[in-house]
């Protein structure tokens, strides 16, 4: 039975289910229950709920190691750059032993942020910087978008055998949708196809899938018919599921909250260039945040992000509908 | 803690004469082999009595740690040398199948949960491994081993405020080698600039700290067993600093591909032109010192001590012409998804 919750509801009933199911899944981080009267804590004891100081190298790297002595961790990071203060952790570590050690390890490990809080946080805490994350093999990424996917996607992550980036939307943890009960996962590496069409193909992430059906109602009125795609994570990226709708339409737009360069968005697009460049009738778009820090004042920082009607513009020039400026 | 009954003693110096003799194989490998060993690599001679004393506390089911400088924990733990040479020489038959290399071993078979390249990092590993340990409530005990240097990183600091704040149950070994490759303990350490052990940097954390003589494989045994007793009865962590001598430097010279890799000498004499340093460390090597503690008190005859030393020459030679033997990997098992993810 599904039934509507909010974004940030569903990341926590998932993690509450996971708890339920196998005793090797703790949780801890800064600000985790600092209360024993905390629902997980009353649930599942302080051993496997921890409030932990604020050492990100200590908890990533912690994580690592329970992962490693056959536990499945979830560190609460709060914000994404957090994990900058530990990256050695998150990039280099995790992500290679398994590989340095010739297969006779695993880490299943999920670091939890979120990310793209561009609601005034200014310039180090707003960042959509899931793109640097994408360089390092066996790193997965999970960029949830709706409800449901928070928490299919929490599901999928904890029961990976691998580390697992999982980064939360700050600007959608209000968002309601319908969420199953129960057990519920989603699997890595599938795309959703969130809205079908015909003309365009739109690969919108995270926050930007919502910008890009909005975008999508509109260009509708026109007459413009477009599929918009969300590949839920960024590795394994869906790369199938895009190729095959931009074979369709023969025209892509990229929707996404980071930068450009080095970016998903430029990943992606280097993808379909190499993989799907025969179906293509116009030059790939990117819309992406500018390449510049986030700044805090109101105007500014909705001038850097991408928005509905940058998406649309988009679409129209790769359909020829829209002059492209010089 | 366990007596260390005469028996236990032998064993305890068969393991060191087997790093020490493995490391010098590895060296003289440089010189016999040119070429066979890429990349860098950093001996554990001088440490021997450190590792061994330390790993000598460990029961069944405990875990441990370390860093690039790796080779010694393994022989100790029992992993076959001849795989342990051929990791190193890049080879299919080695220990992680030629996909690390000497800085990278690791036996999760053995205990040996694996090493950080980058100093520091395998600290807070090493506490999650003892997290780990405290949920499974089976008494076990991790050993987090690292050099002097790692305690100027934020990962050391870190890891034993949580691990004291938790008690988790983990001894912090530190071989205090006096070097952070070629710069001096009293040139970046507060603690040794004002002449006082490194230990007293537990002191913060509120939890003991105490130093050893790691050329000493019994006094160091008996600190990191009493540790392992204190962790083992719920009490917390430990850091024991273990002063030993590298006998070697820090690791062969780095250089670009093409150029014949060897051991410099000690930094001591390279760096600092203090030759009598070395040439006191080496007065003092704790293999030849051990020997000769044993014998003395009758624990080891002269005349096993040689069969010994025979048996650990062949052991060695058997590894190397193994590593020699052993095939490269197949090019294409770089690609092997099945290790890039589980």
């Amino acid at each position: 039975m599904a039934r509507e919750i909010p974004y940030i509801a569903a990341v926590q009933e998932a993690i509450r289910v996971e708890m339920e199911r196998d005793p090797t899944v703790v949780f801890y981080g800064q600000d985790v229950a600092p209360s024993d009267e905390d629902p997980l804590v009353q649930a599942f004891g302080r051993e496997r709920v921890r409030v932990s100081p604020i050492s990100e190298t200590a908890e990533i790297g912690m994580a690592v190691g329970l992962a490693l002595a056959g536990y499945r961790p979830v560190v609460e990071l709060l914000m994404a750059e957090f994990m900058l203060v530990a990256m050695n952790q998150v990039v280099n570590e995790a992500p290679r032993l398994r590989y340095m050690s010739g297969g006779q390890v695993k880490v299943p490990a999920v670091f939890k942020a979120g990310y793209g809080f561009t609601a005034g946080w200014a310039g180090q805490h707003t960042g959509s910087i899931y793109g640097m994350f994408m360089g390092f093999p066996g790193l997965k990424i999970a960029l949830p978008a709706t409800p449901a996917d928070a928490k299919g996607l929490m599901a999928a992550a904890i029961r990976d055998d691998n580390p697992v980036c999982y980064l939360i939307n700050y600007l959608m943890v209000l968002e309601h949708g319908d969420v199953p009960e129960g057990e519920y996962v989603v699997p890595f590496g599938e795309a959703a196809v969130r809205r079908e069409g015909s003309d365009v193909t739109i690969v919108a992430t995270g926050w930007t899938v919502g910008r890009a059906l909005e975008a999508a109602e509109t260009l509708a009125k026109e007459g413009i018919n477009a599929e918009v795609i969300d590949p839920r994570t960024l590795n394994p990226l869906d790369t199938a599921t895009i190729l095959s709708s931009v074979e369709k339409t023969g025209r892509l737009v990229i929707a996404d909250q980071g930068t450009r360069h080095g970016g998903a968005s430029a990943v992606i697009a280097a993808e379909v260039a190499e993989h799907g460049f025969g179906s293509l009738k116009a030059p790939i778009a990117q819309v992406t945040a500018l390449d510049v820090t986030v700044p805090y004042s109101e105007p500014m920082e909705a001038y850097v992000l991408p928005n509905e009607e940058k998406i649309a513009l988009s679409v129209r020039q790769v359909l020829g509908e829209a002059p492209v400026a010089a | 803690m366990e007596q260390l009954d005469n028996d236990r003693l032998v064993w305890m110096f068969t393991q060191m004469l087997r790093i020490r003799e493995f490391e010098e194989r590895v060296k003289r490998t440089f010189e016999e082999h040119p070429g066979v060993i890429r990349g860098h690599t950093h001996l554990a001679d001088g440490a021997e009595a450190s590792i061994v004393g330390s790993l000598a506390t460990m029961k069944p089911g405990d875990q441990m740690m370390a860093t690039y400088r790796c080779h010694g924990y393994p022989i100790a733990l029992g992993t076959d040398t001849k795989t342990i040479m051929a990791e190193i020489y890049g080879r299919k038959d080695g220990l992680c199948g030629g996909y690390g290399g000497s800085m990278h071993l690791v036996d999760p078979g053995r205990g040996f949960l694996g090493t950080s390249g980058i100093v520091g990092q395998g600290i807070p590993q090493a506490t999650g491994v003892a997290f780990a340990a405290q949920l499974r409530k089976q008494g076990q005990v991790v050993l987090s081993f690292f050099g002097d240097g790692a305690s100027k990183q934020g990962a050391f600091h870190e890891s034993l405020n949580l691990a004291s704040l938790w008690k988790l149950p983990v001894v912090y070994v530190m071989e205090n080698n006096n070097y952070n490759v070629s710069t001096r303990s009293e040139q970046e350490d507060a603690n040794a600039a004002n002449g006082e052990p490194l230990s007293v940097k537990a002191t913060a954390y509120s939890m003991p700290g105490v130093t050893v003589d790691g050329g000493d494989p019994v006094a160091v045994y008996e600190a990191v067993g009493a540790a392992a007793d204190r962790a083992r009865a719920g009490d917390g962590p430990t850091l024991v600093e273990s002063k030993v001598y590298r006998l070697s430097a820090h690791g062969n010279i780095i250089a670009p591909p093409g150029v014949p890799l060897h051991y410099p000498e000690h930094e001591a004499i390279t760096t600092f032109g203090n030759r009598e340093e070395y040439e006191a460390a080496l007065r003092g090597d704790p293999v030849p010192r051990f020997r000769a503690r044993l014998v003395e008190q009758g624990v080891l005859d002269p005349a096993r001590a040689d069969e010994i030393a025979k048996e650990v020459t062949d052991e060695m030679d058997g590894a190397v012409q193994f590593a020699l033997d052993s095939p490269f990997p197949e090019p294409d098992a770089a690609a092997r998804q099945d290790y890039v993810y589980a």
